[in-house]
């Protein structure tokens, strides 16, 4: 095929797919065993400086929160993250300084609520460097050559715009059509994280509502955490297969931690919790507010529930499952701050 | 400029936007004004439009107005809950007839900017990136770009092109390998609606809000506008339009207090 153009943004996360799947062979277990454990076990494990990461979910929504937290609280340094519709989580790891290296599809932001200070201001005084950029269907079908175990896929977006000059795609000549195609590059991360409503010990994983990237980043992934809000029994998944969509052979560990997404969403359990997130967004305006949240929310607390208990207990956390089955009105102090 | 006005700037945009859907066509759209005026489409005029979302919510029964493109209020009672790989996919296919887009800055050929303010390595102002508008406006047929105009935003050259408009011109989508018939079909500002020259695929200034002239237009332009010979004026929000609107956004979150 012959090659049109090269972005020169850094390839991050590719593999040669015979090298991966060696890799595959000698390092993820195919035999049926139980993988629970502590978060703090999961990151000390599989969560390595210099690792590149990326996290489950959609900006809020279905984010593995605890396992974020527990990055921070052990203190991984140099992380790279893909930024495929990273919000809070990336937003606070490069606040924490644990992630100094971006791919961005879409970073930096909180969607409707605002621009993120932390993080805009790690990559605009450089303390953060963005290593190349993409678009999220472009991260998407990444993470889907990845899965296949191919080294790329052709795609029909990037194409005339900077985003490819900054991504890692190349522009080739499709032999098919003769026209110009992208080929986006195969994206298997060092560990991903995923937040979901069940699975079992050996971390066969459902998801209810939209899979988002999940499917395919779960199978992409070389290690993968699973945190759960609920632990089933193994019957609970065979009766119903079809509603599988991570299978335990791609997983790693698995992590039992009710409202393990909090201050995010969790489709059918509760809300976003936006006085907490409005909070951070205020905080974060300075290197001292970001000191602030971590040592009150992070470093303060020993583990996740206890966490849970400091951001207002099982009031609150009624409170934002009443919110989440329209039961009761959607609060925002972040509101009173726009135009 | 404007006579008293009954409704805000941001209302009008949202009614000047959701009038441009089409009943039994399908939308691909982000959160805030877009989803308003995709909304208030559904209540008015195209009832059977078919909303999209990026994250993988097909078909939904919008319940209120939803913060992010992928909470559960974009599958709520939906007809499809997928993946982006599913959504994507169909966009890529032709199956999205509109796309909503918002924007920093734009050039005369409707290339947009969400990405950086300067030079990328060293940007004054870190955007969010592409997300999916690069997506977006490679993918659906027609792209309808909603955002404020002023002469930092509406520029000869933009910083970055995240999402490509005409490129450089007539024929330049087509040679990059963008699908054919696809592109930028109007930007919607506080000023105006602007369509495409169909020789030059320049910026083409097709109406103007209430009170506004075509000299504001200019004055808040870095580059020169096409004016079409019939250039028309934009018919304010009902009073009907302006209930439905607190409906839809009952707080205030996008639509303003």
């Amino acid at each position: 095929m012959e090659v049109l153009r090269r972005g020169r943004g850094e390839l991050v996360g590719w593999y040669d797919p015979d090298e991966n799947r060696r890799w595959i062979q000698a390092n993820k277990s195919r035999e049926l065993r139980d993988k629970r454990m502590t978060v703090a076990e999961a990151v000390s494990r599989f969560v390595h400086d210099g690792d590149f990461i990326a996290s489950g979910g959609f900006g809020h929504v279905r984010v593995a929160m605890a396992v974020v937290y527990e990055i921070i609280r052990q203190g991984r340094k140099h992380l790279t993250m893909a930024g495929k519709t990273a919000v809070h989580d990336l937003d606070i790891l490069v606040g924490a300084g644990c992630v100094d290296r971006v791919e961005v599809a879409y970073s930096f932001g909180h969607e409707l609520r605002g621009l993120s200070p932390a993080s805009r201001r790690a990559v605009e005084t450089g303390r953060c460097r963005v290593v190349a950029e993409t678009s999220n269907a472009g991260y998407q079908w990444r993470f889907l050559a990845g899965m296949m175990g191919l080294p790329f896929i052709p795609t029909r977006n990037l194409l005339g715009t900077d985003t490819f000059e900054y991504s890692s795609a190349v522009v080739v000549k499709d032999p098919f059509s003769g026209k110009p195609i992208c080929l986006v590059p195969a994206c298997q991360p060092d560990v991903a994280f995923i937040h979901v409503p069940r699975c079992d010990k050996y971390g066969n994983a459902q998801i209810d509502g939209i899979l988002i990237e999940d499917f395919e980043l779960s199978r992409a992934a070389r290690r993968l955490i699973i945190t759960t809000e609920e632990i089933v029994d193994e019957e609970v998944i065979r009766s119903q297969p079809w509603r599988t969509s991570i299978p335990f052979f791609v997983v790693d560990a698995v992590v039992h931690v009710p409202y393990g997404a909090h201050p995010c969403e969790m489709p059918y359990l509760y809300f976003f919790d936006e006085e907490h997130i409005a909070e951070w967004l205020q905080l974060s305006r300075t290197d001292e507010g970001v000191q602030t949240y971590f040592d009150k929310y992070v470093h303060s607390v020993p583990d996740f529930s206890a966490y849970l208990e400091l951001i207002g207990g099982e009031k609150k956390l009624h409170y934002l499952r009443e919110v989440e089955h329209l039961r009761m009105p959607m609060v925002a102090p972040w509101m009173k701050n726009k135009e | 400029m404007a006579e008293e006005a009954t409704y805000t700037p941001t209302e009008l945009l949202a009614c000047v936007a959701s009038k441009l859907l089409e009943d039994g066509k399908s939308v691909f759209v982000g959160t805030g004004l877009p989803m308003i005026a995709a909304m208030l489409a559904q209540r008015t005029h195209a009832p059977n439009l078919l909303i999209i979302f990026e994250a993988g919510g097909i078909g939904p029964i919008v319940p209120v107005l939803p913060i992010s493109v992928g909470d559960s209020r974009t599958f709520y009672r939906a007809v499809g809950a997928s993946s982006m790989h599913d959504v994507m996919s169909a966009c890529q296919n032709g199956y999205v007839d509109y796309g909503f887009l918002g924007a920093a800055m734009i050039d005369q050929y409707g290339n947009i900017n969400t990405t950086v303010i300067g030079d990328h390595d060293h940007p004054t102002a870190r955007l969010p990136g592409s997300g999916g508008a690069n997506d977006i406006g490679s993918f659906c047929w027609k792209t309808i770009i909603l955002m404020r105009q002023d002469r930092r935003r509406f520029v000869k050259k933009v910083d970055f092109i995240t999402t490509p408009g005409y490129l450089s011109g007539p024929g330049a989508r087509e040679a990059a390998g963008l699908a054919g018939g696809t592109g930028p079909y109007r930007v919607i500002t506080q000023l105006g609606v602007y369509g495409f020259d169909e020789a030059t695929k320049r910026l083409k200034l097709l109406a103007l809000h209430p009170g506004v002239t075509v000299e504001d237009v200019q004055a808040n332009s870095g580059f020169e506008v096409l004016v079409a010979d019939d250039l028309i004026t934009t018919t304010p929000p009902t009073p009907e339009e302006r209930r439905l609107l607190r409906e839809i956004d009952p707080t205030g979150m996008a639509i303003g207090k």
